[in-house]
């Protein structure tokens, strides 16, 4: 008994203690809105409501007159990496976002300052079947491991239409370089890139479930050479890896479904897909989800025929749609995406806010941890000054996993301090240039 | 005895009997880096091996002595990562001497990377950037003559790689001497060098992930083929023979492999790719280890810490403004040595190529300064790095039957008036390249003086 409670007691010192987030207009997006208060304990929403008990213990941040959201999901962003494309072969399912992750690529940082506390790192649409997407919480500080946001489903990007083709034919424009056509260099060749790689890993796995059988009788067998390239693409035909689809064109979202359907796997995501909205209902029969922009397009002939109600109709037609910025800039107002998609389309205040967070984290895979504010979902949470489907909305606080990290005040607060730093360096620096400066000259 | 004196004679008046055999470096302070400093000892040297040391050393008649009185006797430098002794490698610039440069003669191109591919890799099948059977032993010559820059500094060997590409190629470790190619190599193969370049975006693998991702299929298939060998070597009959892949013999024999990991981000990196791997790693660069000096010691993985510090660029935009973290990247990298010694992390140092004796201890002092002890540098020169590559057993120390690597000052390692007077290899006396000009002088280099 006396153990028992040496334990507990060295336990509840070493836990932080909760955390009470009151007064706040809290907008849960699955439960409607509340004025009230939020209870945080290890990292998780304990309790969400009017009316929360205030443990003794509890650290009280006084939010009256400030929004609450859960924490902004984007479900397509190239931050935090080293590397976006693995664009030399058409086939590039061995590579991982995972082996290239940097903790401490600033716009990590600037992304919680919008608001943004998960996002899926992708590979890049320079390939037919592209890499390994990486799902990441925003924990700014830490190391690239503990970005990672543990348990969610893996993920395997494929992408359509131009950019995988578009070293199929054209010579280089790069004056003096010489570089070797690609296959494919049509939308049709695209087409069966992804279906020969997914043959190809058929196979691989018939070959396995042979080995496995001869081995099971107890014949001698040597066991296949293991292929990084093609075990992603297994994953994905078993349904344990996401299949995210970079794609524009409504004829080529309708091509990619039906290659899906081929396989009998989802998409989980359709990326881009800014002429969804021409086959809506298809989408929505296929099970697949949409992640899309409000209004950015013609960047390239085929996102030319996009329009800003895209996002709204899909949803209409039972779509589960998520918004993504693929730009580290974009990523830092995504809560002003979402708010371009009540005045296109007339989406309710939660239908808006879901673009950005529950949809999204269902397209990941995450929805049970993450997108929501409700008990027992985790601590991930964005403080407004104002309801953040204003333009006026700055965000003053972000909290992943229950810690804060993301202080507006703080920030603020730090930058004289780093700005002496930084000149002191600089100073520093030049002395010993001066130092150094090479007095010899050299021979002429 | 009689005898003897004949020899003495012959030694000492005829030329073509060749360098003496038997040194004793008399009552200098010797410096033994495994054991204490010894005020008025003795170094005894016979045919290439360290054959007595101490205070009490009787020296025999045949020796040649020198007296040392004002010396300081160190075992010789080594430096832990280069391409000493593999002429080609010299690349112009940053990575090779200043006489060196000049003194490269034209040489074909090397037969340590083959032909610029014809077509771009497809995938790992076609094993790109792929040298690692390529052995630095076999690319050795005597005729380097960065060699003796390097001796001028202080140091006695090197381990030397062959370094383009992914899997560069195997290294050896080497004596800065030699009459011969063969008569250099003390210890082959010391490791395979890796890299973690890119072959542009066309060609597999063209992003940082592509050469992981490639890296880690390697070291699959290395497994597989050490496995498809021995079940072809059991059953013979009836299955089809595994094809040679002169690449994953290379990986194989390497008995460890050196990763590049600079910042803090990197080491991570890189020490959970070799834990994956189960790689024998050694990180080398590691400009940010301090940062992460708590974490290479958790892994037990050992560390090459490049002397060229990090600088701006000579040419760079004097306007542009630089972040934050890449000033205290700059500012921090010389820290890195003394966070190292701090935290017990096994560490050397390399020095990717030396300009000047004087370049040479600049840097060395920018460790120093940033609170590197003295004995702790000359440990990441001597005894570090033959524990690195498992060579404590006969280098790095000045201890009784050890190879005859020594260093000969007139006064503290790493002090800017210090000089070196001689250094032994293989019980061989070198004496260093004259100085070149001071640099107040303010007057174009010469350019053939310095060389004799």
């Amino acid at each position: 008994m006396m153990r028992f409670g040496l334990v507990w007691v060295a336990a509840a010192a070493l836990a932080a203690p909760p955390i009470v987030i009151r007064n706040a207009n809290v907008l849960t997006v699955t439960k409607g809105r509340f004025q009230g208060s939020i209870l945080v304990r290890d990292g998780k929403i304990v309790e969400a409501g009017p009316k929360v008990l205030v443990p003794d213990d509890a650290r009280v941040i006084d939010a009256s007159g400030q929004y609450v959201m859960p924490g902004i999901i984007d479900p397509h962003s190239h931050i935090a990496s080293e590397s976006t494309n693995e664009g030399s072969i058409s086939v590039s399912s061995m590579v991982s976002m995972e082996d290239v992750l940097d903790p401490e690529d600033i716009a990590i940082y600037r992304a919680l300052a919008g608001g943004v506390t998960t996002v899926a790192v992708l590979h890049g649409s320079a390939n037919a079947v592209g890499g390994q997407s990486t799902v990441i919480k925003l924990r700014w500080g830490r190391d690239a491991r503990a970005l990672l946001f543990e348990g969610a489903p893996p993920i395997l990007k494929f992408a359509m239409g131009e950019n995988p083709k578009r070293r199929g034919g054209t010579p280089s424009q790069i004056p003096g370089v010489t570089v070797t056509p690609r296959y494919p260099a049509s939308r049709m060749g695209v087409e069966d890139v992804m279906r020969q790689a997914f043959l190809e890993a058929a196979a691989y796995r018939d070959a396995w479930r042979q080995y496995e059988a001869r081995r099971q009788r107890g014949e001698a067998a040597l066991p296949p050479r293991r292929d990084l390239k093609l075990e992603p693409l297994v994953e994905v035909l078993e349904g344990r890896r996401l299949a995210h689809v970079h794609c524009y064109r409504a004829d080529e979202i309708l091509a990619v479904l039906r290659l899906a359907q081929e396989f009998h796997f989802k998409i989980a995501a359709l990326i881009h897909v800014l002429e969804g909205y021409k086959v809506a209902r298809e989408i929505a029969e296929a099970g697949a989800g949409a992640t899309t922009f409000t209004d950015w397009w013609a960047y390239k002939v085929e996102a030319y025929d996009a329009i800003p109600y895209n996002a709204a109709l899909m949803l209409r037609k039972g779509v589960l749609v998520s918004l993504n910025s693929d730009s580290a800039e974009l990523m830092r107002h995504l809560n002003q995406e979402a708010a371009k998609a009540v005045k296109y389309g007339g989406l309710s205040e939660d239908e808006a806010l879901a673009l950005i967070t529950i949809n999204a984290a269902k397209q990941l895979g995450v929805d049970r941890r993450v997108g929501s504010i409700e008990p027992g979902k985790d601590a991930d949470l964005v403080i407004f000054d104002k309801h953040p489907l204003s333009n006026y909305a700055r965000v003053l606080r972000v909290m992943i996993d229950g810690e804060f990290y993301f202080d507006r005040d703080r920030d603020m607060s730090r930058r004289a301090e780093l700005e002496a730093r930084k000149k002191a360096l600089l100073e520093r620096a030049r002395e010993r240039e001066k130092k150094q400066a090479p007095s010899r000259r050299r021979p002429s | 005895m009689k005898r003897v004196s004949l020899l003495l004679l012959l030694a000492a008046g005829a030329p073509a009997a060749g360098p003496p055999s038997v040194y004793a470096i008399r009552g200098a302070r010797v410096v033994t880096v495994s054991g204490p400093v010894l005020e008025g000892g003795t170094v005894l040297v016979r045919d290439g091996v360290i054959q007595e040391v101490g205070t009490n050393v009787a020296v025999p008649p045949e020796a040649w002595v020198i007296e040392g009185q004002g010396l300081t006797v160190y075992p010789g430098l080594m430096d832990a990562l280069s391409s000493l002794g593999i002429p080609e490698a010299a690349a112009p610039a940053a990575a090779v001497g200043r006489t060196a440069a000049r003194a490269t003669p034209a040489q074909p191109a090397p037969a340590q990377t083959p032909a610029a591919e014809s077509r771009p890799a497809q995938g790992p099948e076609d094993r790109p950037s792929t040298t690692s059977w390529v052995r630095a032993a076999d690319l050795i010559s005597p005729a380097d003559r960065r060699l003796e820059t390097a001796r001028s500094a202080g140091f006695t060997t090197a381990v030397t790689f062959p370094q383009r590409g992914i899997f560069a190629g195997q290294g050896a470790v080497i004596a800065l001497a030699g009459e011969r190619p063969g008569q250099m190599v003390i210890s082959s193969p010391a490791g395979l060098y890796a890299s973690l370049t890119t072959a542009g975006f066309t060609s597999f693998p063209g992003s940082l992930m592509g050469v992981m991702a490639y890296i880690r299929q390697v070291y699959l298939d290395a497994e597989h083929y050490r496995l498809a060998k021995e079940f072809y070597a059991r059953h013979p009959a009836g299955n089809r023979r595994p094809a040679y892949d002169r690449a994953l013999e290379g990986v194989l024999e390497a008995p460890r492999v050196l990763l590049p990991a600079s910042r803090a981000v990197e080491i991570d990196r890189m020490l959970r790719f070799a834990a994956e791997l189960k790689l024998n790693a050694v990180l080398y660069g590691a400009h940010e280890g301090h940062r992460a000096a708590a974490a290479l010691k958790k892994a037990g993985v050992p560390v090459l810490v490049s002397l060229k510090w990090p600088e701006r660029e000579r040419d760079s935009d004097p306007e542009q403004i630089e972040s934050l973290r890449v000033l205290e990247f700059r500012e921090r990298a010389p820290s890195t040595p003394a966070a190292l010694a701090r935290e017990g992390v096994r560490f050397a140092f390399y020095t990717e190529g030396i300009s000047s004796p004087r370049e040479f201890v600049r840097a060395v002092r920018r460790a120093l300064e940033a609170g590197l002890t003295p004995e702790a540098a000359l440990r990441a020169f001597t005894l570090s790095p033959a524990e690195i590559y498992g060579l404590a057993d006969r280098l790095g120390s000045i201890e009784k039957g050890k190879i005859a690597n020594l260093v000969v000052t007139d006064g503290e390692l790493f002090q800017e008036k210090t000089r070196v007077k001689y250094v032994f290899i293989d019980g061989v006396k070198y004496e260093p390249l004259p100085e070149a000009p001071p640099e107040e002088a303010g007057r174009p280099e010469p350019s053939g003086e310095v060389l004799p």
